[in-house]
């Protein structure tokens, strides 16, 4: 006896009052998409993190909402289908027959094809308008980066001019150091910047490679060593926010956060230039060496040689000690 | 390879790696709650504290690194641990011994004084015989770039706080450096004398302090050893109830 044979009388008996699953699955799974997708954008698109205190962030926000939208009628149409076969095609006690093959049923196959390639050339194309749009979407690209943020190239920065502001983030065990060269290259332990103004991070490390992530700026950039990695954005609201840590960097990764704060124009510009007068006037500006994109941490240009290099191992007592003494002053 | 000898195998790895994250955490986790934690109570509102950071210490596991010592303010000796608690909300008088050498700083920006009241730091330098060399200096910034004058920092940078800590000048640095440690004024080695004072913050809690000189000399970029380990060039400040 062959199977057809078998299993023909059980589904002859089961089409005579099948009801319309495909038809009732589709009705319920609109439904609570549409529920699902209208909570989403209405109820949670606007607590989503990182918020909206910057373009980077606001755009982050927006495709984290555009995505949990996509997601969403995915997520239910498996859970309502799974839901569904548990209950209306459970095996009656004593029933031990095989369903009925699906092996080849066009419509099956189509519709999976097609879904999941539209589902897939939706989100290529979103995410490449999304990653191009606000300029590289808050990720470090790199010393040239191809997608750059718009505004004036200037030596000084001026208020409401739309001059791009140059921030230096300077990365070491374990703390961060922020360098404004277009205030005669002061540095600084905080992170302030002017709201409204496009801004160009130059992230770099002094030692090790940490990553450079202002949470709520909706920013994140590797800081390495000997490398200037360019990440952009333009604040849209005030208020504080901390940098912290986001790459595993020694011991005191954990704690290697730092305060900044997003200000109006005019209160930026203020702080900065008071800061510039305080480190010339204390000496600290011309202590420091030339602003440049990256730092040899071997080599101290005040000093004209490098530090002690001994195959590899840098040793911390610089040049003050040979290299016959690596070990230990 | 036999089924017994894979598990075998798998056995063995699983036991070395349990082994290792045991290790971890009792040579980290465990020696670090060895560490005796120094009280400085406060006196007509305000509370005083001493280090010392030396070029060597007295311990048997790693005797030629460099390490900060802290004054029990009762007895006072010094004590190899970096922890030690102020009240909050309270002036904190700092004093540092500096009898370790002078290193540049890899960031000449640390050399600026930040946080401490007035932003400045008073220097006393003496020689090996404990002689006063010259009057004392109050500045704002100590250029270890210009010349050999900083030999570690203290720093709290949760709270901004960043103090570039005095050597001994580059004759001294390289001759008469204290060699039995904890260094004391008359050990025969010369030193800087610090002092500076801030606000401790008014919230309870940890805070944490380090060098920011690559200071462990040996290891791959000087961020190695007495760098990374708790005790010697980093520690916490326990801020406390007033």
């Amino acid at each position: 006896m062959s199977s057809a044979e078998i299993q023909a009388p059980a589904g002859r008996h089961a089409a005579e009052r099948e009801p319309q699953h495909t038809w009732w699955l589709v009705a319920v799974w609109l439904v609570l998409s549409l529920a699902a997708c209208l909570v989403i954008w209405f109820v949670w698109y606007p607590h989503l993190p990182p918020g909206d205190m910057t373009t980077s962030a606001r755009h982050q926000q927006f495709d984290i909402a555009v995505l949990a939208v996509s997601a969403a009628p995915v997520i239910l149409g498996v859970w309502l289908y799974f839901g569904y076969v548990l209950v209306a095609f459970r095996a009656k006690p004593g029933d031990d027959s095989d369903g009925a093959p699906i092996f080849g049923n066009t419509k099956v196959s189509a519709t999976w094809i097609i879904g999941t390639s539209v589902i897939v050339l939706w989100l290529f194309v979103f995410g490449t308008i999304e990653l191009i749009g606000p300029a590289g979407a808050g990720a470090g690209e790199g010393a040239s980066p191809i997608w750059k943020l718009s505004g004036n190239q200037t030596a000084a920065w001026t208020p409401g001019a739309n001059d791009m502001l140059q921030v230096q983030v300077i990365g070491q065990q374990w703390t961060w150091s922020y360098r404004y060269p277009q205030f005669g290259g002061m540095e600084s332990t905080v992170l302030d910047l002017p709201v409204n103004t496009p801004i160009t991070f130059h992230v770099t490390s002094l030692d090790v490679i940490h990553s450079f992530w202002p949470y709520l700026l909706g920013v994140k950039a590797d800081a390495n060593p000997l490398v200037d990695n360019v990440a952009y954005t333009t604040a849209r609201q005030t208020g504080s926010f901390i940098v912290r840590c986001n790459e595993l960097c020694g011991i005191w990764h954990g704690a290697m956060t730092s305060n900044g704060n997003v200000m109006s124009q005019t209160a930026f510009k203020v702080w900065a230039t008071a800061v510039q007068l305080r480190e010339r006037a204390n000496g600290t500006l011309a202590a420091l060496p030339p602003y440049s994109l990256t730092y040899d941490p071997t080599v101290i240009p005040q000093l004209g040689k490098d530090l002690v290099k001994v195959v590899g191992v840098t040793g911390a007592p610089g040049y003050y000690y040979g290299p016959g003494n690596p070990v230990t002053p | 390879m036999s089924v017994t000898a894979r598990a075998a195998a798998l056995i063995v790895a699983f036991l070395c790696v349990a082994g290792l994250g045991a290790f971890v955490a009792v040579y980290y986790i465990g020696s670090a709650s060895q560490l005796p934690t120094v009280q400085y109570t406060a006196s007509g509102g305000q509370v005083n504290v001493a280090l010392q950071e030396d070029p060597g210490n007295n311990s048997t596991t790693s005797p030629d690194w460099v390490t900060y010592y802290t004054q029990d303010p009762t007895t006072k000796q010094w004590l190899h641990t970096t922890l030690f608690s102020v009240p909050a909300h309270t002036k904190v008088n700092v004093t540092i011994y500096g009898y370790d050498g002078c290193t540049p700083l890899r960031n000449n920006f640390w050399g600026q004084v930040q946080g401490t009241l007035g932003n400045t730091v008073t220097v006393q330098q003496f020689d090996k015989n404990n002689h006063r060399l010259g009057p004392s200096t109050t500045t704002s910034l100590i250029n270890s770039w210009a010349s050999c004058s900083v030999a570690h920092t203290f720093a709290i940078p949760e709270i901004g706080l960043y103090v570039p800590v005095a050597s001994p000048n580059a004759n001294n640095s390289v001759n008469n450096l204290c060699g039995t440690y904890p260094c004391t004024p008359t050990s025969g080695g010369a030193y800087s004398l610090e002092t500076f004072s801030f606000m401790s913050p008014g919230q309870t809690g940890s805070y944490r302090w380090q060098c920011l000189i690559p200071c462990g000399g040996g290891f791959i970029n000087g961020n190695g050893g007495p760098m990374q380990t708790l005790g010697w060039m980093g520690g916490f400040m326990n801020v406390v109830s007033a």
